[in-house]
């Protein structure tokens, strides 16, 4: 066996050497030091994501393990994003797990988020149905540990229930799914089904398409595989949800874009391209219409995850580069902007306990900075320019158009209107803490530290992210590179 | 060139901006003011160096061996990317896809723009900090906000001079827009400056309208914003560094011609472009019908007027022709049309500023009028007229009509201040008492009347040779104008400062300004007299080549037009000496010249009703034929619709919120039948 092929998984492998350490440092320090676990796994995360940063221009499209496992330099860009996001949501969660009823179980918690995140970079790494199964399935059982972490909490064992039922529904849907294309192909490497694939449609291909398309939704919620949605973000710990609602999502649409363009891509028109469109319109309506009437932050942001989900599967469509490097800049601005929302939300309810839209009325007053923090987010989620949010509809939507077919024109049209119905959500959060009168029930306090600089970190995304024009231009450059030799 | 100076000098002042407009407040009044100033002395002495460095230091990116000056792209970074790069198999680049870039553009005009830029700017920072306060020195209100604004303003008119591409030139005239409109309506409790500072901008933005037609069209048949791309060829053996060539310009209008473009209205295509973006530059250079938005913008405060509506933003619109001049030589339809239209703007505007009583509206129409001599300069420039003479002629009269029209708003801007009105009815005599102001408002208007050493003479007089050597008619036409010119700013001056003793009114006796207000005059009065003897002609020609062999002092003396000179110097004496008749003292000859001619006096008088006309068309036809209509579609169908959207939204929000009950068994059976549903359906629309 040749041994040199694993240095390919060098960034799986400083993800596990990271959650090692962790893992060893919480086990056997003492338990007076336990207290810095938080920012031992913050430091050493921080060095391996800025390595992986300077990796990432050298790395050329290598495969190791007989094909099962690529890695490209648009592999590696996705993966830093999810990185940046992690390290937001850690910094973000150092308070939370501070309090005295989660500190006893503070290594749990950062042990099973390196473990999450590592099945989701197989996920985007496998070009093998088994190797993604194995990535899909540990990315998704630990989170239900996580989703259970509040021990106390009836809410966050409702809600670990829930995810861990419909996890398992979907993951033996997806496996039917894979059967029939096993049957249909006799493989399950993406790139001997795409051979074996061209130009046949059957029954039984076509309901193979859409088991596998159930799977992956239940990762991106997709209507109508979202319903659990609400209910676990509403119930897990913030922390966490921010977690489930940025990275695990992420991480599910780009794997779903190359499954799709890199299994399916052969029988796109005559199978999945009506799926995926009745999918996108679904997802993107329902989630608003239900985000409307929320009135639980926290449920308000599922629904309003929801709906992203269905903006993110348009840079599908294209199945081009532009489409790639938009979908995965659509997934980095959705990081720094959710996660914004996420980290108020968090400093909130951290600080005061309360999540409802109500108690944020006229924050502005005794919180002016959270606020304005929370106004970005909302204006950047929404895509008002010139915030971050703005540029990755506008490129989402061009690389959709560039399709040009009359069915997209309308898509795309549909994607609009929800847009602008989108806006009258994320307003009302804008109106209840600037314009009510109302006093706050929020009281003014100073945020911790590590809170406050994920936020400037976030704003600082949300305000430049557009701007910058090299961030875009660099995801296009890789993609443009990978889409040529047909590997990402 | 390194382009950290470049950087620079555009990121000065727009730090400066941020600092004064953000944390203005915080500081003193002085400090602000001496921030603002300071800043812009930097950026001064940053831009001169680039400017002779770009002029003189015989750098190959900027001069070939036969002496051409060449386009040098300093830097250039991509904003936004359209469409991709298309790169061949071995990685080089096929053909650049369409994107917008932000960048610097060095070339002979960029560069000496930016010496008039921030020279004048700096003069207005300085005279600024004397003439925004009271007789005791106090500061008035907003202070701060004016220099943060002057800032701003002086960021995006060299933004927008050095733009390597028409897109970000139209960004920072834009910004142009909106920076001279925070600035008119600078005293915005004053109703009238309120007016004034919506009417400037709707015009402007009105005009823009076709600008911006004109570059979609130009970009969509061309496939690039790019200025190098429009009228220069790469230098072959250097990056970044392209000379002016007419071989483009035919290219491009080849693309016209063979792209199967329509003949619209009876112009080709790129006729058409080109007359639309000079309608962008007639709204910002204030041409005739598009003018009527200038005389009210001297409700801005002085030095306002001076900096952004004489001596620079007003000529951008001559700017943007002199920039794709190769193109407009292409169409020279679209270049008759900008001689017609400034030589109408010149006699009209000319004739206005004959009759009007308020000394800073003379100036404006003074300055519609000078501007329209750029244009028709511009205008009749052939390459085969003495090596078109008429461009080089309009950006020495844009240089030194900076200089001269600066000085002239600054010393009405100190009468003003000293007097306390804008009437000059109310001056008369003045000059015993402002003795510094008298003399360099003296020599502004012998420079602008175009009396000989004065700059204005030479520059005017190669406006002449140039109008000269293309058509008489138009000759004959621009020397009355010329004329006009020495009479009415006589008139002023003698107004101002002779015809009787001054009335002193109010405690205390008009005198001269403090320093800062003073030197500003006194150095551009100097700069009114020997910038007329700069070599234009080998330092700004339209391809870069120099039109002469030798270089001196005294180069423009010796490549005079004897015949074309004496003709004008001789109008400009008769227009001063019937000044002096009329208005050296006071005597009933004015009074009855105007019952002589009561029409005439009345349409001068009253700018022949132009506003009176845009009135009865927006009012009458505009409002009630195409507003009132589409204000009922509004009101009823467009925000009927949307009010429908939003209540369907509503109940379908309000009937479907059962769906997600908490119930997590449904939840499994939504999934399952879902996906089996997603499966059926779609098998039953292929297959």
């Amino acid at each position: 066996m040749d041994y040199s092929q694993f240095w390919a998984l060098k960034q799986e492998i400083g993800l596990l050497l990271v959650f090692l350490l962790v893992f060893l440092y919480d086990t056997f320090m003492p338990r007076k030091s336990l207290k810095g676990t938080a920012w031992v796994s913050i430091a050493a995360f921080l060095v391996f994501t800025v390595i992986g940063f300077f990796d990432c221009n050298t790395c050329n499209i290598t495969s190791a393990f007989a094909g099962m496992y690529v890695t490209s330099p648009v592999i590696a860009a996705i993966k830093n994003i999810l990185n940046v996001g992690v390290l937001i949501v850690l910094l973000q969660s150092v308070k939370w797990t501070s309090t005295e009823e989660i500190s006893v179980r503070r290594g749990e918690f950062y042990e099973l988020l390196f473990v999450t995140l590592f099945g989701m970079y197989l996920m985007i790494s496998s070009r093998h149905f088994l190797l993604f199964i194995i990535g899909l399935e540990s990315a998704s059982l630990p989170l239900a540990a996580m989703v259970a972490f509040d021990k106390k909490r009836y809410e966050s064992h409702e809600a670990a229930i829930k995810y861990i039922l419909t996890a398992v529904v979907s993951s033996a849907v997806f496996m039917l799914g894979l059967s029939f294309v096993y049957g249909l192909t006799g493989s399950l490497y993406f790139s001997e089904i795409y051979g074996v694939l061209s130009s046949q449609s059957s029954m039984m291909l076509v309901l193979a398409l859409a088991f596998v398309m159930a799977g992956i939704g239940f990762k991106l919620s997709l209507v109508p595989f979202h319903l659990w949605t609400a209910d676990v973000y509403q119930g897990a710990p913030t922390n966490v949800t921010s977690y489930l609602s940025v990275i695990s999502k992420g991480a599910a649409a780009f794997a779903f874009l190359v499954i799709l363009v890199q299994a399916f891509g052969q029988v796109y028109s005559q199978v999945w391209e009506w799926m995926l469109y009745a999918l996108i319109i679904l997802t993107i309506t329902i989630g608003n219409l239900f985000a409307m009437r929320q009135r639980n932050m926290k449920r308000f942001l599922a629904f309003s995850s929801v709906s992203q989900a269905g903006y993110i599967m348009l840079g599908i469509i294209g199945m081009n580069a532009t489409g790639m490097a938009s979908l995965m800049y659509y997934v980095l601005v959705y990081v720094f902007s959710n996660l914004a929302a996420f980290g108020v939300i968090g400093a909130i309810e951290n600080n005061t306990g309360l999540v409802s839209m109500d108690d944020y009325k006229g924050l502005y007053k005794t919180n002016p900075r959270l606020s304005v923090a929370m106004m970005l987010a909302m204006f950047s989620l929404a895509g008002i320019p010139p915030f971050a949010g703005f540029f990755s509809k506008f490129f989402i939507f061009t690389s959709a158009i560039q399709q040009g077919s009359i069915a997209i024109y309308i898509l795309v049209l549909i994607a609009l209107i929800n847009t602008i119905i989108s806006l009258y959500y994320y307003l009302l959060v804008v109106k209840a803490m600037f314009i009510s009168q109302d006093d706050c029930k929020v009281g003014t306090f100073r945020s911790s530290c590590p809170e406050r600089l994920a936020l400037w970190v976030t704003v600082g995304g949300i305000l430049l992210l557009g701007i910058a024009s090299p961030v875009y231009n660099y995801l296009l450059t890789i993609s443009e590179g990978t889409v040529m030799a047909f590997m990402y | 060139m390194e382009s950290t100076m470049p950087i620079l000098i555009l990121a000065l002042p727009l730090l400066t901006f941020l600092v004064l407009g953000l944390l203005g407040k915080y500081m003193k009044h002085g400090t602000a003011g001496a921030i603002g100033t300071a800043s812009m002395g930097v950026t001064l002495t940053l831009a001169y160096i680039t400017a002779f460095t770009y002029f003189f230091s015989g750098s190959p990116a900027f001069i070939n061996t036969v002496g051409e000056r060449l386009q040098s792209v300093i830097f250039n970074v991509t904003w936004l990317q359209f469409t991709p790069d298309v790169f061949d198999a071995a990685g080089n680049l096929v053909k650049a896809g369409l994107a917008i870039k932000l960048g610097f553009l060095l070339d002979p005009i960029s560069a000496m723009m930016l010496v008039v830029i921030t020279t004048i700017s700096f003069m207005v920072h300085l005279y600024s900090n004397g003439y925004m306060r009271d007789h005791d020195g106090t500061p008035e209100r907003g202070f701060q906000r004016f220099f943060a604004y002057l800032s701003l303003f002086s960021f995006s008119m060299l933004g927008l001079v050095v733009a390597t591409n028409i897109f970000q030139m139209y960004i920072f005239w834009e910004l142009v827009g909106a920076s001279s409109y925070l600035l008119i309506g600078f005293y915005f409790t004053k109703p009238s400056a309120v007016s004034a500072s919506k009417k400037a901008f709707i015009v402007t933005r009105f005009a823009d309208l076709g600008f911006l037609i004109g570059i979609l069209v130009l970009s969509f048949y061309t496939g690039t914003f790019n200025f190098t791309d429009l009228t220069s060829t790469a230098v072959e053996g250097m990056t970044d560094t392209y000379q002016v060539n007419i071989g483009t310009a035919e290219w491009i209008k080849n693309i016209f011609a063979t792209s199967a473009a329509p003949i619209f209205m009876g112009g080709s295509v790129m006729t058409w472009a080109l007359v639309l973006i000079f309608m962008g530059g007639m709204g910002k250079s204030a041409m005739m019908p598009l003018h009527i938005w200038l005389p009210d913008a001297m409700e801005g405060p002085t030095p306002v007027s001076a900096l952004i509506h004489a001596a620079t933003m007003v000529v951008a619109g001559v700017y943007l022709v002199a920039r794709l001049f190769p193109l407009y030589l292409m169409e020279t339809t679209a270049l008759d049309i900008v001689t017609v239209v400034g030589a109408l703007t010149a006699l009209y505007a000319a004739m206005v500023a004959c009759a009007q009583l308020d000394i800073k509206r003379v100036l404006a129409f003074s300055t519609i009028s000078q501007i329209a001599f750029m244009m028709v300069s511009l205008g009749v420039a052939r390459p085969e007229h003495h090596h078109a003479v008429g461009y080089m002629a309009s950006m020495f009269h844009l240089f030194t009509h900076a200089m001269f029209k600066a000085l002239l708003f600054l010393g009405a801007g100190a009468i003003i201040h000293a007097v306390g009105t804008n009437d000059y009815t109310g001056m008369h005599g003045l000059r015993k008492y402002m003795p510094i102001t008298h003399v360099t408002f003296l020599i502004g208007c012998l420079a602008i009347a175009g009396i000989i050493p004065f700059a204005g003479f030479f520059s005017k007089d190669e406006i002449l040779t140039a109008v000269f050597s293309h058509s008489l008619y138009w000759y004959l036409w621009m020397s009355i104008v010329a004329g006009l010119t020495a009479f009415y700013m006589f008139r002023l001056y003698f107004l101002i400062f002779w015809w009787k003793d001054h009335k002193v009114t109010g405690h205390h006796a008009p005198k001269d300004q403090p320093w800062t207000m003073t030197l500003p005059l006194v150095f551009l009065a100097i700069m009114s007299v020997i910038s007329g003897f700069f070599p234009f002609g080998d330092l700004v020609t339209w391809n870069g080549h120099p039109m002469y062999k030798s270089m001196s002092v005294l180069t423009n003396l010796e490549q005079l037009n004897w015949f074309v000179a004496s003709v004008s110097l001789v109008t400009a004496l008769l227009g001063i000496g019937l000044a002096w008749i009329m208005y050296k003292n006071e005597n009933p000859l004015p009074s009855r010249m105007r019952q002589f001619m009561p029409k005439l006096w009345d349409w001068c008088r009253n700018r022949f009703y132009f506003d009176e006309l845009y009135m009865f068309i927006t009012h009458k036809i505009i409002f009630n034929g195409i507003c009132r209509p589409i204000a009922w579609f509004d009101r009823h169908i467009i925000d009927g619709s949307m009010d429908g959207l939003a209540s369907i939204t509503n109940k379908a929000s309000e009937s479907i919120k059962g769906l997600q009950s908490g119930n997590v068994q449904q939840y499994v059976l939504a999934y399952v039948a879902g996906a089996i549903l997603l499966g059926l359906i779609t098998a039953l629309c292929v297959l």
